[in-house]
């Protein structure tokens, strides 16, 4: 299982990369493997606004469905329409894809979260 | 999971890599290398899986034929020794206990085998219609280990590996004793994928070495282990149905276009009545195929709609690895089943186009 240094990740397994105000939000390679292949993205629309714990964006591979949660609370400010065709994109680059940037309300939240060090051991647990 | 029923070939999931999943009761492998690569192997060479949870239930006696006519809906009276039919067994209302195979030993003696979530409920359920049927009905599912062997490279591969001539083996015909590996086996060609293949039932104790030697023989022909995720993709594509799914105790045979397997000229069978009034009326609803038109996955339970009005509700949907498009069976009132029709399927919070296409979205490749 990969994880990358200076990000955040939640215990459903989504990343959060913070740029100022802005966090990118993508699922951990643990997520991608868990699923198996990634066939369709249902991505949010522009400018919805999430609370933290709010399903953002529904990821299906053959199999299921599977709901995604925002780690923080805000504005949906981009998604990353690439993946409405290349949904696959998620399986081969997990980090290198995020799915969308929330404009976020309160940074605080970031302490909810957990580092990658914190994230590789609650992996460990989870097997 | 550790309440959960495990086969003797659990041990062997984690050397080829599978993710488990909690099926009927077992735990069992959902798929081993990646469900695309196991459908296509299972569609262009061939695909093991193990099926070992399927349960079996042995019928015997001076009267095992009679019973099973007043049972199921086939006609079991024209089978001849060694064939194996698909049948249900019904309400009285015409819903659906179960979907089954029946092997045919001899006239004294069946073997019925039934999906591993019914089982408990269908051995029941016939021991409560014996009635003065002189018949022995046993539950042989704890006996049996269980793999199946599908795709045009099957009888190659397994050839290999036993001095039965396997071409000799008519679709839908069984053999008892066929040694494999060693081991002794009953064989049947039979399968659910829509590919030609076998089915192999084996004690507990010989399944692990006939599964890795299948593997081992097969490999330069691109044998893999398939797990239950392939395993509904090809059986959807090939529109073989699944209980809970196209047919149900609420959803009849006739509605989910599965007349052929329904025979009223055969004498009374539970259900009868119910199924002819169904058939002379015509069913109220009808199983249809659907391609999305529109982005979205069809899944089971998403509601169809006409021009907003709901109509009817998926039965299974998929992403289809094969053709690269979503498609799914419905099942929508009768009036609204006709092909090349628009309507939507109820995705989340929005709605998709579709539209009514032909249900057989791949043709069987069986060898007659």
């Amino acid at each position: 299982m990969v994880t990358v240094g200076g990000l955040y990740y939640s215990k459903d397994h989504e990343w959060v990369k913070v740029d100022g105000k802005k966090a990118l939000i993508g699922i951990t390679d643990y997520a991608q493997n868990a699923l198996g292949e990634i066939v369709y993205v249902e991505l949010p629309d522009m400018g919805t606004e999430y609370k933290a714990g709010d399903v953002f964006c529904v990821i299906e591979s053959v199999k299921a469905a599977a709901d995604s949660f925002t780690p923080v609370s805000g504005k949906v400010v981009e998604v990353n329409e690439e993946l409405e065709d290349s949904p696959q994109l998620l399986n081969e680059g997990p980090y290198d894809n995020w799915i969308v940037a929330i404009e976020m309300d309160d940074s605080s939240e970031l302490e909810n979260l957990m580092d990658e060090q914190a994230y590789k051991m609650f992996c460990e647990k989870e097997e | 999971m550790d309440n959960l029923k495990k086969t003797s070939l659990f041990p062997s999931y984690k050397k080829h890599g599978a993710k488990l999943v909690d099926y009927a009761g077992w735990s069992m492998p959902v798929e081993f290398s990646g469900l695309t690569r196991e459908h296509e192997a299972v569609r262009t060479a061939a695909g093991l899986f193990d099926v070992s949870h399927m349960g079996e239930i042995e019928v015997k006696g001076k009267e095992a034929t009679e019973y099973l006519q007043y049972l199921l809906t086939n006609n079991i009276g024209i089978m001849h020794d060694n064939q194996i039919i698909y049948a249900f067994m019904c309400y009285e209302n015409g819903g659906v206990v179960d979907d089954l195979l029946v092997y045919k030993y001899s006239a004294g003696h069946y073997l019925l085998v039934v999906n591993a979530a019914n089982m408990e409920k269908d051995y029941q359920w016939m021991l409560d219609q014996k009635g003065d049927y002189q018949v022995e009905i046993d539950n042989l599912s704890d006996q049996f280990s269980e793999v199946a062997l599908q795709g045009p490279k099957a009888e190659a591969i397994l050839q290999r590996l036993t001095d039965t001539d396997l071409s000799k083996v008519p679709s839908f015909y069984l053999k008892r004793d066929v040694k494999i590996a060693g081991a002794n086996c009953l064989l049947s060609r039979t399968g659910y994928t829509g590919e030609d293949g076998f089915e192999i039932y084996l004690g507990h104790e010989d399944a692990p070495l006939v599964w890795e030697k299948i593997l081992e023989v097969g490999k330069a022909d691109g044998v893999v282990p398939v797990g239950l995720g392939a395993r509904d993709t090809l059986r959807f594509e090939a529109a073989l149905p699944l209980y809970g799914n196209e047919i149900s105790q609420d959803i009849s045979p006739l509605e989910a276009g599965l007349g052929y397997f329904v025979k009223f000229d055969k004498g009374d069978f539970i259900g009868r009545e119910a199924l002819f009034a169904q058939k002379q009326e015509g069913p109220a609803r009808k199983l249809i195929g659907f391609e999305m038109t529109e982005r979205g996955i069809p899944r089971h339970g998403y509601p169809v709609l006409s021009e907003g009005k709901e109509i009817g509700f998926v039965t299974t949907g998929y992403y289809s690895p094969t053709l690269g498009k979503s498609i799914g069976f419905a099942l929508v009132q009768k009036e609204y089943a006709n092909l090349g029709d628009t309507v939507e399927i109820q995705i989340r919070k929005k709605t998709a186009k579709a539209k009514i296409v032909d249900k057989r979205f791949y043709a069987k490749n069986y060898k007659k």
